[in-house]
């Protein structure tokens, strides 16, 4: 393992010196709160950011993306024979990603690389890009990554974790990527490994510990489907549900998109957008017989794929890493802490004793 | 890396008009480079997106059957933007087709067996493909014997007219044909519903059968008891599903019952292992 220190001082200029072979992407302030975008030449990372509305899952999986055009004019030879665009597949960068994103990026990798397809967008896109993460040293208050799989140091999926000690950043090299993006910015002063390695593991520690908001999870494995699906507090969980999909469009780990053609002039083109489960013709039939037809059949749908479906289906633990995003900006206030903790502790009632309760009831 | 989202160049060859409404039309198409064809290897019961350049994409099951070389045929009703589309194209037009999609019929499992299917109204295109794959000659002595229900509102709405009269004639396959109802007086199948005729004709389990069923929502929730009445378990008798769908490959996220993808873990599924999810289909 190997950890070089970055002095402030120093920041801006490997930064640009990175530039001239990667794309950056980072948070930058925009009107009150941060994004994640492209960062022209005079724009820099802005480190002290402390969450950005949306992750940076766009990096890979843009919102709109064009994936196949065609020429629509009739008199042409190559007319309706759809072949992908241009990709830029350069090396890329994500400054500042934190670390429970990164996580989110690894979860998003079991749907579009799998034994069969490999979805060349968002693998190439993944292949191209380094993940310089920054550790979280004042966890928000809505942050339960350390019960969900990540933590504000968590490593996974990072290439560099940058940590942030005052006047200089402690850069831990996690991979070949992560050590030549530093070379590239000629960051290469290098530190006592586990001197500075002891410094970080302090710091991890106050930083896990400043969390206060947990979930349980212990228990939801051993569930079946149906006994979660047909749980009686569906429809109170559902009840104040607007079908917004703000939740999956703030959600790291939401992947779901739509396909849809659109013909500019001449040309055809095919696109795919970012979707959300929560409107009900995300599954709606062309017959009009929808599967999820009612709000309570989509809300429970979000939740059992997060904190059911996926580990059954991928085994890789829940599908949340506990950002806390769709916490804070759902209108109202569906939480998917209670939620989860609400699956975690759910009991049937056996068959037998539902009938001696009944039986009471008189 | 290869594109799953490049459908191959195809031009319509052939269409038919299916049934006496004209709301199906079965499309024949060429591939226009013949690599494409060796490609697109197929199984019974799979399924293809077919695609047309600034309208969009629809999985519809695949008609044809592998043994038919040199073409690829789909029968499609119309109803949506696509499909309605796609009805008012003519022989010669140039689209795309995506696929094979899906896991189709378990053959594996099949062979040696009896097999019986079951089919209603517009859902008997995969049914086609796999009755024509079972009667050719290199693969009749695969399975035992082949009982086929298959039901229409009237005999004109029927699929495949001239496949099935012809089936009929055939001693190496147990046809009935029925219809709801007819005032056609030479009218010489049987007329009642799908699970009517598949508990008086189709013969009691044993081990080495199967049912395949695919039709519309009502025909499959009472075929079921007609099934298991005559003593089917619920592992042999395999069901094909639909659910709207973009992808067709496990990815856009829309099809899923409880963690099977139906585009891509199905759409073939045994009742047995439906009965293990949400059942939102």
């Amino acid at each position: 393992m190997e950890i070089i220190k970055i002095k402030k001082s120093d920041w801006a200029g490997g930064i640009d010196k990175s530039r001239k072979t990667y794309h950056l992407f980072g948070p930058v302030k925009h009107k009150n709160h941060h994004i994640f975008r492209q960062l022209e030449n005079n724009i820099y990372p802005d480190m002290e950011y402390m969450s950005s509305v949306l992750s940076p899952k766009s990096v890979l999986f843009p919102q709109s993306q064009k994936i196949l055009v065609t020429s629509a004019d009739a008199s042409g030879k190559a007319c309706h024979i759809f072949t992908p665009p241009e990709q830029d597949h350069t090396p890329r960068a994500v400054i500042g990603i934190r670390p429970c994103d990164a996580k989110a990026v690894q979860l998003v990798k079991l749907n579009f690389d799998t034994k069969e397809y490999q979805d060349p967008y968002w693998c190439s896109a993944f292949e191209a890009t380094t993940f310089v993460g920054l550790a979280v040293n004042t966890p928000s208050v809505l942050d339960f990554s350390t019960s969900a799989g990540s933590g504000p140091f968590a490593q996974e999926g990072l290439d560099v974790l940058l940590v942030d000690c005052k006047d200089h950043y402690l850069a831990k090299i996690l991979s070949q990527k992560g050590k030549e993006f530093l070379n590239t910015a000629g960051f290469n002063e290098k530190e006592d490994p586990k001197a500075a390695d002891q410094v970080i593991q302090q710091m991890k520690i106050s930083a896990e510990k400043a969390i206060c908001s947990v979930i349980q999870t212990q228990h939801l494995k051993k569930k079946t489907v149906l006994e979660l699906y047909e749980a009686p507090f569906w429809e109170d969980i559902a009840f104040s549900c607007i079908s917004c999909g703000t939740c999956a469009y703030v959600c790291p780990t939401c992947w779901c998109f739509d396909i849809q053609d659109e013909t500019q002039g001449k040309t055809a083109v095919r696109f795919r957008n970012w979707d959300t489960c929560m409107p009900a013709l995300f599954t709606r039939h062309s017959s009009g017989h929808n599967p999820r037809g009612e709000k309570i059949q989509r809300v429970r749908q979000r939740f059992m794929h997060k904190l059911k479906y996926f580990d059954d289906k991928y085994d890789q633990g829940i599908m949340c890493i506990g950002c806390g995003r769709c916490v804070e900006k759902c209108p109202v206030n569906i939480d998917i802490r209670d939620i989860c903790n609400l699956m975690n502790a759910y009991k049937p009632e056996k068959e037998s004793d539902a009938g001696e309760i009944k039986g009471e009831i008189k | 890396m290869k594109n799953p989202y490049t459908p191959y160049p195809v031009k319509i060859d052939e269409i038919d008009i299916a049934t006496e409404d004209k709301s199906l039309k079965t499309f024949k198409f060429v591939f226009l480079n013949k690599a494409d064809e060796d490609n697109f290897s197929y199984k019974a019961g799979q399924f293809a997106e077919l695609s047309i350049p600034g309208v969009g994409e629809i999985p519809i099951g695949i008609a044809s059957s592998p043994i038919e070389k040199g073409f690829v045929k789909f029968t499609v009703f119309k109803t949506g933007v696509v499909t309605s589309h796609l009805h008012k194209m003519k022989t010669g037009d140039v689209m795309g087709i995506r696929g094979p999609l899906g896991n189709g019929f378990p053959w594996d499992r099949l062979e040696g067996k009896n097999i019986v299917i079951i089919g209603g109204g517009f859902a008997f295109t995969t049914l086609r493909s796999s009755i024509v794959y079972m009667l050719d000659p290199a693969n009749r002595n695969r399975f035992k014997n082949i009982d086929v229900v298959y039901g229409a509102r009237s005999p004109g709405m029927l699929l495949y007219r001239d496949e099935l009269f012809e089936w009929e004639k055939r001693d190496d396959i147990h046809m009935n044909i029925t219809v709801d109802g007819t005032d056609d007086p030479d009218w010489k199948y049987n007329t009642g519903f799908v699970p009517a005729v598949v508990e008086a004709k189709i013969p009691e389990a044993d081990a080495d059968t199967f049912a395949i069923v695919c039709g519309p929502p009502i025909m499959i929730k009472f075929t079921q008891p007609a099934l298991k009445s005559l003593g089917y378990q619920d592992s042999q008798i395999i069901m094909s599903l639909e659910n709207r769908m973009k992808c067709g490959i496990g990815m856009c996220g829309r099809c899923n019952i409880g963690r099977e993808l139906v585009c891509k873990d199905g759409p073939v599924f045994t009742l047995e292992e439906l009965n293990l999810t949400p059942g939102e289909f």
